[in-house]
This record gives C-alpha cells, structure tokens and sequence, in this order.
C-alpha cells in the first residue's frame, strides 16, 4: 500500500515538474515573442517595407532594400546550398559503402559546427578578396555554405524513412536504380525534404556574422549580384549599435519581421510534413 | 550488349512484337492455353544452385524445374530458404550485402547469374509480388502505369489501355474504374495486394512470382487472391512461396518441399501431401513439425 501511494506521488512530482519545464520554455518563446511585438511590432509600417533608409541623422525611411537584399542572399544560397545538399542526401541514403560515406557524414557534421564567422572568413578570402569587392555573391556563397550539411543530413533522414518495400517493388519491375531513385523514393520524400529545405532557409536568414564582411551592406539599392547589398540581419545589427533613437526603432521593427518570416517558414514546414492527403 | 532473357519458341505467339532493342511490345495477346500435366521444356530451370549470405547458406544444391504455365508453390519451415530461392530468379537477391551464388539457375534457358545479363530485362520478365503490399504513394493508374513508362512507353492511349488490361486480369478493375486517380494508398489490403499484381503483369511478365502474397491478408482477401491465382494460371506462369500447406494443396499443380536450405522433394501436389516419398516430406505435410 505504502508502495503505491509513493509511486503515486513520484509520479505526481514528475509531472509536474516536466509541466513546468513546458511552461518555462513555451513561457520564454512567448515572452520573445511578445517582447519584440511590442517594442518593434508598432513601428512596422507601410514606410519600412516601401522606403529605403534615410540619410544618417535624418528620422523616417524604411528598410525596402534589406528585406530585398535578404531575399537575393537565401536566393543564392539556396541555390548553392540545396543541390548540394540534397544530392549528398541522396548518395548517402541510396547508395551503400562503408569508409566514403562515414567519411562524407563526418565532414558534413564537422562543417556544420564551424562557427559562422570562419564562414564569413573563408567567403572573403575565396570571393571577396579575388575580385576586390563585396557583393551578394559573396554572401550568397557563405549562407549556401552553411545550409550543405542540414540540407544533406534532413535529405537523408526524410529519404530513410521511405520504407525499403517501395524500392522492393521499384527495382523488381525493372527499375534501374537511378529510377528508382527519381520516380519513387524522391517523390515518396519530398514533403519531408522540402520542408528541411524549408528550415534550413529559415535557420540561415538570421546568419549575422558571416555577411558582415562579404555583402556588407548597403544604405542603397542594389543591382544585380555583383555589389555590395543591404540584408535584415546587418541592418538590425548596424542599427542597434548606433546613436540614434529612430534607428533603435527601426532595428526593432526588422527584427520583428524577420522572427515573423522564420516563424512562418518553421510553420509551413511542419504543416507540409504533417498534412495527410489520404 | 548486356544479354536478354530469351522468349522461348512455344510461347512466342508471333503477336507479341519484339522491339530492336529486346524489349517486348505490350500488344501480345493471351498465350494459348496449355494443360500443366503435358508440360513442355521447364521455363525455370535450376542446376545444383547455391546461394550464400556471406558464409552463411541460404540455399544449397537446388535442382528443380518450372513448368510453363502452371502453379507451382514452395512450402517448407520457417527460414528453410523459399524466400531466398524465389529471390534468386528475378535477383532480388542482389540487395542483400554479401549474397553470392554458385550453379546454375536458368529463366528461357538463359542463366540469370551470367554477368552480361540485362537486369532490367530480367525483372520485367519474371514479376514479383511481396508479402506486405507495396503500393506506390501515387494513384491507382501511376502504379499500375509504372513498369510500362520505365519501359518507355509514353502514349495515354496505350497506358490506359494496359492498366486497364491488367486491371481486369487483377479482378480489381470493376472495384476502382470510377476513380483511377485516387491514391493507391486508400485502398484496402486485399485491394492494394490486387493492385501490385496489377502492377507486375503491367510490364508483360512471362512468370510471376509470389513471396507468400496472402500471408498479411484476410480469409475473405485470400480467398479471391487464389481464385486470381487459378485465372491467371492460362497465361502465366507462377511460383508462390506459401506458409500455409492448404493453401498450396489449394492452388497449385507442383510443389516443392524445402527444408534447412535443401529441396527435400518436388512433384505434383497431390502427390506430394498423399504419397511424399521422402519421411521428411511426410513429417511436414502431416503436421509432425512446423
């Protein structure tokens, strides 16, 4: 009896103590949220989606060409990073072998772990440096660099959980591999690995450290891909650490936008993963 | 020029065409029919074959013959080597890490373990259907639409006459015409195990083969899977690996008893559950071991 009653409290003890774990983290997101709704979400207006930024010392302006230059950095690297990604995802979860593919895991988690700014480092060096200035391909290149390994490992995780019963059947109608491949065990993952694209995008939009110095910023428009181009996360940072109150508005109204980007890209992706058609 | 698996003489019916490239056009006709007893040259023949997973033996000096147009099951215990020997003739066993085989095993008279030989060709020829259904996550008509576009063919009007064909050999045709389009995957268990049959005579198999196809369905699902099995018996030739002595007593003309990786006795049916000539067969069959 006495038995019981203590696995009953410990078992009233636990739960409550991982309910308060929930509230304490599920607090914390809410107070961020909350916190950065309120300092910078009254300051989002029509003017800092539309207009570029005033003149230094002057109030008003917007931060059109950071939102776009943002656009045009996960462009590039999402063009860099995803094919990358998703074919090594491919190899390692189709193709078989022991050292390469250890070797090729190994790597891709070493990389991952590299702090951003060595990324931003190795960007100037192999682009900056050689062409004498800053530009979007520059970052665009540092961002797709550090999208390689989560694009690769989540390709690799969603097309292992396509069960082997469809490659079974694939490959005993006649299916080369590659088509096996391609036909069905690709489209059988792909909401999966769309929506790791997804949050890996999302994941790489608030990289700061590695486009101070390979897009560095522009107080102007940018054309094309050759020069140096404004992004939300290098304006926050620029304005925050300047003198000016308007600009500490400002730097909250962006990064207001940018957690509501992020927020919208991790709920797609988890819509798409759970969405059941049939 | 990797080697095809030949169409042998008796079958080819002269409507089916040959492309340049050895593939089979899909247009042949039924072939005619002919009784199991009279049987003509085996169409699986299989010589002192052994397959081994690394040092272990799978199957070990197997020599058995499959008849053209006949049922022919393979029963035995668990892990006796049904599986591993059904595997071996379309190859299935290739992605298994460490398979290898010695001795001969022939589809038309060709070895399928010859190293020139087109896999693909192979796979088309000899079906298969696995125990669990395997229905792509696609509709109804892309799965059974899927070996005819591998194999290249592209033309609506030929695929949908094709799935249609096949859909009607399946007996699953009347169940879904309304609605190709619907997933495969809303069907139910008997229905998607109708459909992946569906699906591997779509590619214009001359043998198919059954890895244990009823053993995850119902009494009422098997029951029309072996009423299909007995239909299809005037066109194909087919292999069923079977757990279940009735059932094999129920649908086919020959069985083969394997036992611990050996083919213990092979003949026809009724022979083999009345008159075994080996004790172990007896053993089995009457429910001695299991």
């Amino acid at each position: 009896m006495f038995r019981l009653m203590r696995r009953r409290m410990t078992s009233a003890v636990m739960f409550a103590m991982t309910g308060i774990c929930t509230v304490v983290v599920i607090g914390a997101l809410f107070f961020i949220l909350g916190y950065l709704f309120w300092k910078g979400g009254r300051y989002v207006n029509w003017d800092f989606f539309t207009k570029l930024p005033a003149p230094v010392g002057e109030a008003g302006g917007g931060m059109a060409n950071a939102i776009i230059g943002s656009a045009k950095l996960l462009l590039l690297a999402t063009l860099i990073g995803m094919p990358i990604g998703f074919l090594g995802g491919v190899y390692l979860a189709e193709y078989g072998g022991k050292t390469f593919p250890f070797m090729v895991r190994y790597v891709t988690d070493l990389l991952n772990g590299v702090p951003s700014i060595v990324i931003g480092i190795f960007a100037y060096t192999v682009v900056v440096l050689k062409v004498r200035h800053f530009s979007a391909w520059a970052g665009g290149f540092a961002l797709g660099i550090m999208m390689i390994p989560i694009a690769l490992r989540s390709t690799e995780e969603f097309l292992r959980q396509v069960p082997n019963g469809l490659r079974e059947a694939a490959l005993a109608l006649g299916a080369a591999r590659w088509q096996m491949i391609l036909t069905v065990v690709v489209p059988a993952a792909l909401r999966g690995i769309v929506a790791g694209m997804m949050l890996d995008v999302a994941r790489v939009a608030g990289e700061t450290a590695p486009l101070l110095f390979t897009s560095f910023g522009n107080r102007f428009w940018s054309e094309g891909f050759d020069k140096p181009t404004a992004s939300l996360p290098v304006m926050i940072f620029n304005y925050a650490i300047g003198p000016y109150e308007d600009w500490h508005r400002q730097a909250w109204a962006a990064g207001f936008v940018l957690l509501a980007m992020v927020f919208m890209f991790n709920v797609t992706a988890r819509l798409l993963v759970s969405w059941r058609r049939h | 020029m990797p080697i095809n698996v030949p169409i042998p003489d008796e079958q080819a019916d002269g409507q089916a065409d040959m492309l340049a490239d050895g593939r089979v056009d899909l247009a042949g006709a039924p072939l005619p029919v002919q009784a199991a007893d009279g049987h003509g040259p085996a169409i699986v023949c299989s010589r002192s074959f052994c397959l081994y997973y690394g040092s272990r033996v799978g199957v070990k000096d197997i020599d058995m013959e499959i008849y053209p147009r006949s049922v022919t099951s393979i029963i035995g215990p668990s892990g006796c080597g049904k599986s591993t020997f059904l595997r071996s003739i379309n190859r299935m066993n290739d992605l298994v890490p460490g398979a290898r085989a010695s001795g001969v095993l022939e589809v038309n008279g060709q070895d399928v373990y010859d190293k020139r030989i087109n896999l693909v060709n192979l796979r088309q020829q000899v079906g298969m259907v696995f125990q669990r259904p395997n229905p792509f996550p696609k509709s109804i008509f892309d799965n059974v639409a899927y070996g005819p576009r591998i194999q290249g063919i592209r033309r609506a009007a030929r695929l949908e006459e094709v799935v249609e064909r096949c859909l009607i050999q399946a007996a699953l045709w009347g169940e879904v015409k309304d609605d190709l389009r619907k997933s495969a995957l809303s069907l139910s268990g008997g229905q998607q195990q109708r459909l992946c049959i569906a699906r591997a005579l779509a590619t214009g198999p001359k043998v198919l083969l059954m890895d244990e196809p009823c053993s995850a369905l119902d009494p009422v699902a098997t029951a029309r899977i072996e009423e299909l099995i007995a239909a299809l018996k005037n066109d194909y030739t087919m292999v069923i690996v079977t757990h279940n002595m009735q059932q094999a007593a129920r649908v086919s003309d020959r069985t083969a008893f394997f036992c611990l990786g050996e083919l213990i006795e092979v003949g026809l049916t009724r022979d083999i559950f009345t008159a075994p000539k080996k004790r172990q067969t007896e053993d089995y069959v009457t429910g001695r071991f299991g």
